[in-house]
């Protein structure tokens, strides 16, 4: 019964730390390059509903999955636009590109769905010999793709960020961006890269809610998990491992916050939703006596002699 | 001189104003392309929402009445995004104050009717302030990001809300009918607010334009209003000009977060008369915790700017509702259309900044100042 329980909630944790990985990967290229985008709850929205309504409609979850980092990829490339061409307030125009998510994947979710559907998302690949392991073999090794993905992304990406040219640049470009300017970087090809690919991710995350885990979709179906994924950068001080240990931190909360609900454990189950978002403040002030400084550059926008 | 400062301050006033509406009508232009992508043809549509929100006293006083809570909120973040706060937390500071409000006017049925109103707008206040504040604080002292613990507050708000309405401060007779809708009982009569014409438009909004008034002056008569806005323009002039910089954005969340809660408590004793809940995020705010945001942005973080831009949102709210009866376009196209609004005030922004500059330059050109470039800022910490 005991190993049940951890197999259960162990497992399941390792599953719903799943977008915020994706998301909050994605929104480390951007910050490492400068740019704060706080949009990423609504391209979550959006690339969940994008993923749903292709799989639903076309039966291919693969196409699902293309059209979340399509409609990802077009979400940063328009917030990139807003903060680095037009150097907006990136606060501000973070809100509003989730507002305009927010309203959008509602929008079509009304008016295409109607209802709330289901759909069969990925399936469990159990991995060979490695899913035999007794306890961690069901822990770990009877995901989904989607879940591997979102665990391979730790390594890789910091492989992007520490070893190759341009992982460097977007470093170079967060931190001093005259210096890399006078190098003969391109700031703002940089940045527009980085926020872009931080928007395929985000819309990856969103789909790996409503194809691979929840697989429905729904209104507002992340309720801030963006934005606990925005935090989750900070507490990861901007490092692919650092964010690996608080995604896993926050899905471990959620999931034993669900098994205490399903047991009916008497916590007012208000109390236990809350959970996630009070930790997210705590953790957020926990930082400050870290003498840690994110990128230099980050919330500034770029202009020559300037 | 004077002449040339007046006529390139006239002269930024209008690009000012010019971009805004470019703006807007960019917004309003995806809107209705949206609208013949939905099936629906967007002239019936504008037809539907002038009505809808001005075509009758009826249309009007809820357009009003839609105004009041954005109103309320927007004035709070012209305080904060002023002195370099960014609230958004209007949506929970909306939502405590509501709570503030509705358990004293509850728990107090006796009290005569002007003193409980007052006590119930300022819990609401000092309930919106404390959870403003706490965002302060933390911004202040411990340097979280304040998007991120406001919109963290928002959510603690809702549940904090669900469970108050679901436990202790349900209706007693939904306990008894075992209907358990999760609302507080009806607030006494004496916590109504007064009504105008027609009688269910109340008076919020005359008390949302003395706030504006008010907080107009705070912001550019005052002292401390100075202090805010150079905090927010420069936080390290501020310092060095010996401003505490902490403790003024506290002030300013705290002020904001108050507006937001007095807001709220107006929401309560105005219009619903009782505080109820459908379990989601934004089901009690009808987001007006966002709109407020957009509301100010469009009104230029100017208090006086603010009520119009209130109104035209709220217009815009209530025509919307008539489009999806009329058109079954869902009203998320609000959202959408604010998310939009928000993202092209502050791209634009640009173009106002050049031209200020270009302004300024001129300005010293003929005046035969030497220009003085100003070493580039980083915020410390």
């Amino acid at each position: 019964m005991m190993k049940e329980t951890i197999i259960g909630i162990a497992g399941s944790g390792i599953r719903l730390a799943t977008p915020y990985l994706y998301a909050a990967i994605g929104e480390t290229f951007g910050q490492l390059s400068g740019v704060l985008n706080l949009g990423v709850d609504g391209i979550m929205l959006m690339g969940s509903f994008a993923a749903f309504f292709v799989a639903f409609k076309t039966g291919s979850l693969l196409l699902g999955l293309l059209a979340a980092v399509i409609v990802g990829g077009l979400m940063g490339l328009f917030m990139a636009f807003i903060s680095v061409t037009m150097q907006a307030e990136q606060g501000i125009s973070g809100i509003g590109l989730y507002l305009f998510g927010l309203g959008l994947s509602e929008l079509l979710f009304k008016k295409t769905l109607g209802t709330v559907q289901t759909l069969n998302g990925f399936a469990p690949v159990p991995i060979p010999l490695l899913s035999k392991i007794p306890i961690l073999g069901d822990i770990f090794f009877q995901q989904n793709v989607m879940v591997y993905g979102a665990f391979l992304l730790v390594p890789v990406a910091w492989f992007i960020i520490n070893k190759t040219p341009l992982g460097l640049k977007v470093r170079a470009v967060g931190q001093n961006p005259r210096a890399a300017d006078s190098l003969g970087v391109n700031i703002n090809r940089v940045r527009y890269l980085a926020v872009t690919v931080g928007g395929m991710l985000a819309g990856i995350a969103g789909a790996s809610l409503s194809i691979a885990l929840l697989n429905l979709f729904q209104q507002n179906i992340t309720n801030g998990m963006g934005f606990i994924a925005v935090a989750l950068v900070y507490f990861g001080r901007w490092r692919p491992r650092g964010i690996l240990v608080g995604a896993l931190l926050f899905s471990m909360v959620n999931a034993f916050q669900i098994w205490a609900q399903v047991q009916g454990i008497k916590i007012p189950s208000d109390f236990m939703l809350m959970i996630p978002y009070i930790i997210t403040i705590l953790v957020l002030a926990a930082m400050v006596r870290q003498r840690f400084r994110g990128p230099a550059a980050l919330n500034k926008p770029f202009e020559r002699g300037k | 001189m004077n002449a040339l400062i007046k006529r390139i301050r006239r002269s930024s006033r209008l690009l000012n104003f010019l971009t805004l509406i470019a703006a807007a009508l960019l917004a309003f232009l995806l809107g209705g392309i949206m609208l013949v992508l939905l099936g629906a043809n967007p002239f019936t549509a504008l037809k539907i929402m002038v009505i809808g929100s001005f075509g009758n006293l009826n249309a009007f006083a809820n357009t009003v009445i839609k105004t009041t809570p954005l109103l309320f909120v927007g004035l709070g973040i012209c305080i904060s995004f002023r002195a370099g706060v960014l609230n958004i937390g209007g949506e929970g500071q909306l939502v405590v104050g509501a709570i503030a409000a509705s358990s004293l006017a509850l728990a107090l049925p006796d009290c005569p009717g002007w003193l409980l109103i007052t006590i119930c707008i300022l819990a609401g206040g000092l309930a919106g302030a404390i959870w403003g504040g706490i965002a302060g604080v933390l911004k202040a002292y411990f340097r979280v990001n304040e998007v991120l613990s406001t919109i963290m507050l928002n959510y603690i708000a809702t549940y904090l809300m669900n469970y108050l309405l679901r436990g202790c401060m349900m209706d007693p007779m939904q306990v008894k009918m075992c209907s358990f809708i999760p609302q507080t009982a009806r607030l006494p009569r004496a916590a109504f607010l007064p009504g105008l014409v027609p009688s269910y438009l109340h008076i919020g909004i005359l008390i949302g334009i003395l706030f504006a008034v008010l907080v107009y002056i705070f912001i550019w008569r005052t002292t401390i209003g100075f202090r805010l806005r150079v905090t927010g323009e420069n936080q390290r002039a501020a310092r060095g000009a010996g401003i505490n910089t902490r403790r003024y954005m506290v002030l300013a969340i705290l002020l904001s977060g108050a507006l937001a809660g007095v807001g709220g408590s107006i929401e309560i004793l105005g219009v619903h008369h009782r505080m109820f809940t459908d379990g989601s995020a934004f089901g009690f705010t009808g987001m007006s915790g966002y709109y407020g945001i957009v509301a100010a942005l469009f009104g230029q973080l100017n208090p006086l700017g603010t009520i119009p831009a209130s109104f035209f949102l709220g217009a815009i709210l209530t025509g919307g509702n008539k489009i999806q009866r009329f058109l079954q376009v869902p009203s998320s196209l609000l959202v959408v259309l604010s998310g939009l609004i928000v993202l092209f005030v502050v791209g634009s922004e640009i173009f106002r900044r050049r031209q200020a500059e270009r302004a300024e330059l001129e300005a010293e050109k003929e005046a035969g100042f030497q220009r003085v470039d100003d070493t580039d800022f980083e915020e410390s910490g």
